[in-house]
């Protein structure tokens, strides 16, 4: 379990986070971030004080389990509707920069 | 007119007291009014509105009743996507989003016959408890215009204590119907967890958002609830179980209820003067025949931080699907995918979503999920394990609402952590999946206060007798603001 040491966030983990996240932060804004996120950490440093080595981890609040359904079809196509809602589109296809050059 | 309740509304216009052409271009005009000190409103629909009000009269005329709530009006949280309606979230990223299709809590309000005037503001992607987060800016509180409405579904308080619109739809995350309630004086539900559909209605975090009612009493809560709970196939932890009548059972007597009253909630940490409103509810409920025990939630405390894990972690997750290419905003001139991606959601998250996805990412991210996720979902256990302990001796628990009354515009702004502790008595629910109502039960320097009652799983019907039999020898729900 992470110590106090650990809860404090330093500028390199908010730019890898922010990375994994893919959300550019701005330079001058990395070490507000880094404090911001050492306070929330040492919030949650708090569910230290109780030990839950033999506490089942909650699945669902009313144990209810994931339901099923017939493996068929039962949504028409909208195609049109949801892709008129997009920032760019062509011939039916998403229009996104080259990913292979 | 506006100062009716919801079921009042429904008598004049069965009586013909008044129309629904007449009540939605009153409200409506009040709306235009009074958003212009609240900022409540995100969108008014008044076209639509008013299109739906002149049918439903004529409906009326011809004898044709579509529903419970016929021609009666009602705004929606900006969370809930309405078909053909932009759905903002109160963020930039979805600025200029029209849903192809609506929310279940919608669809089932309107083929109720109910009459949407807007979209209500919120805290952006409902992350907050004092509506500053929205790109569209604050909401007031209508108590006093100072003040924060509370939040995150802090346009729908807003909205119901100033008597822009009788109810609103709302959601509850982490306390986003019950805080903003109690700081606007007014009444809100938050379901059990899976009562309400949550299709339809954008996620923030899927295993404790869950949609309900506010509005000024429990009566049109319940009106509300009849229309809006209930199995949903399209939601896939939606519980299928027949939901109850939650009119009908108003009126029971409460007589000989079990009241449990957490010690942990009733320390020296709670504010005097709400402690001392909360005394006098006390009082009036075993007039009603109440009883009351102290009882242990031992784990309460660590509720705070186990949500501020769970709930960001959920988040980071959730919101990945704002990547700027199938819907939402998108920067200009991305130079590959990555820059499409980090830019666009650099420009349509605000600083407090930035913040929590960056948190949810780095306890989820390898070598800290044991230590920040898994071990948040062992005390959700701990905390679920006391409420289930508590209900074994009593039917409900009552505690305060919020710490405080509600607080000043940019009072707590600099510091989130600070912020995030206004949430300490309504997240428990969350975490356990409990439902909970906020009623107002007195003030506090001209300031609503509200009570909070916590039942067992699916006990809306009771938590709302209850309640409603409370607003029946009191009269703080019946206050407006000045």
């Amino acid at each position: 379990m992470a110590d106090d040491a650990e809860n404090r966030v330093g500028n390199e983990v908010v730019a890898q986070v922010a990375h994994l996240a893919r959300i550019q932060i701005e330079s001058d804004s990395v070490s507000s971030y880094a404090a911001e996120m050492s306070g929330v950490l040492e919030l949650a440093a708090q569910m230290n004080q109780v030990d839950t080595d033999s506490v089942e981890p909650m699945a669902h609040p009313t144990h209810a389990v994931q339901r099923l359904r017939e493996d068929v079809v039962n949504e028409t196509n909208r195609r049109d509707a949801f892709q008129k809602i997009a920032p760019s589109v062509e011939n039916g296809y998403y229009l996104v920069p080259p990913v292979i050059e | 007119m506006h100062t009716l309740t919801l079921a009042a509304m429904r008598k004049a216009l069965e009586s013909g007291e008044f129309s629904s052409v007449e009540l939605c271009q009153h409200l409506i005009d009040r709306i235009k009014l009074h958003n212009k000190t609240l900022n409540a409103f995100v969108s008014i629909t008044e076209e639509q509105a008013m299109d739906a009000a002149r049918l439903a009269d004529e409906k009326r005329a011809s004898g044709n009743i579509t529903g419970a709530l016929h021609g009666l009006p009602i705004a929606h949280k900006d969370i809930f996507c309405t078909d053909g309606v932009r759905t903002t979230c109160g963020s930039r990223m979805l600025e200029e989003f029209v849903p192809p299709y609506d929310a279940t809590v919608v669809e089932k309000l309107k083929s109720a016959g109910a009459i949407c005037l807007g979209k209500t503001n919120m805290d952006e992607f409902a992350m907050g408890s004092s509506n500053e987060n929205s790109y569209f800016g604050a909401v007031r509180n209508p108590w006093d215009n100072d003040r924060v409405p509370g939040g995150s579904s802090g346009g729908s308080a807003a909205s119901v204590a100033g008597r822009l619109v009788p109810v609103c739809t709302g959601t509850d995350t982490g306390g986003s119907i019950r805080q903003p309630a109690a700081f606007c004086g007014i009444t809100g539900l938050k379901p059990t967890y899976g009562r309400v559909s949550r299709y339809g209605m954008i996620a923030f975090a899927s295993s404790l958002d869950q949609g309900g009612p506010m509005a000024t009493t429990a009566e049109d809560c319940a009106m509300m609830m009849n229309e809006m709970a209930g199995f949903d196939d399209r939601d896939s932890t939606s519980i299928d179980r027949d939901k109850d009548d939650y009119l009908s059972s108003l009126d029971n007597a409460i007589d000989g209820v079990k009241i449990g009253l957490p010690r942990q909630y009733f320390d020296a940490g709670l504010d005097a003067s709400i402690a001392s409103s909360l005394q006098q509810a006390i009082a009036e409920l075993e007039k009603l025949g109440a009883k009351f025990v102290e009882i242990d939630l031992e784990n309460q405390h660590l509720s705070v931080s186990a949500y501020y894990i769970v709930a960001p972690a959920e988040c980071s997750s959730n919101l990945a699907r704002f990547d700027g290419v199938r819907y939402g905003r998108r920067c200009e001139d991305p130079t590959d995918l990555e820059d499409l991606y980090k830019r666009s959601r650099a420009e349509g998250f605000g600083r407090e979503v930035k913040r929590r996805i960056l948190v949810g990412t780095y306890a989820l991210s390898a070598g800290y999920y044991d230590a920040y996720y898994l071990k948040a979902q062992k005390i959700r256990s701990l905390v679920s394990q006391d409420f289930s302990q508590a209900f074994e001796s009593v039917d409900f628990i009552l505690g305060p609402t919020t710490p405080t009354p509600a607080f000043k515009v940019g009072e707590k702004t600099g510091d989130p952590v600070e912020m995030y502790l206004n949430d300490i008595y309504t997240i428990p629910a969350n975490l356990a999946g409990l439902p909970g109502i906020s009623v107002p039960c007195g003030e506090v320097d001209g300031l609503p206060v509200g009570m909070q009652l916590v039942g067992n799983y699916f006990d809306e019907a009771r938590l709302l007798n209850v309640a409603h039999q409370y607003q029946v020898v009191t009269d703080w729900h019946t206050r407006a603001p000045g």
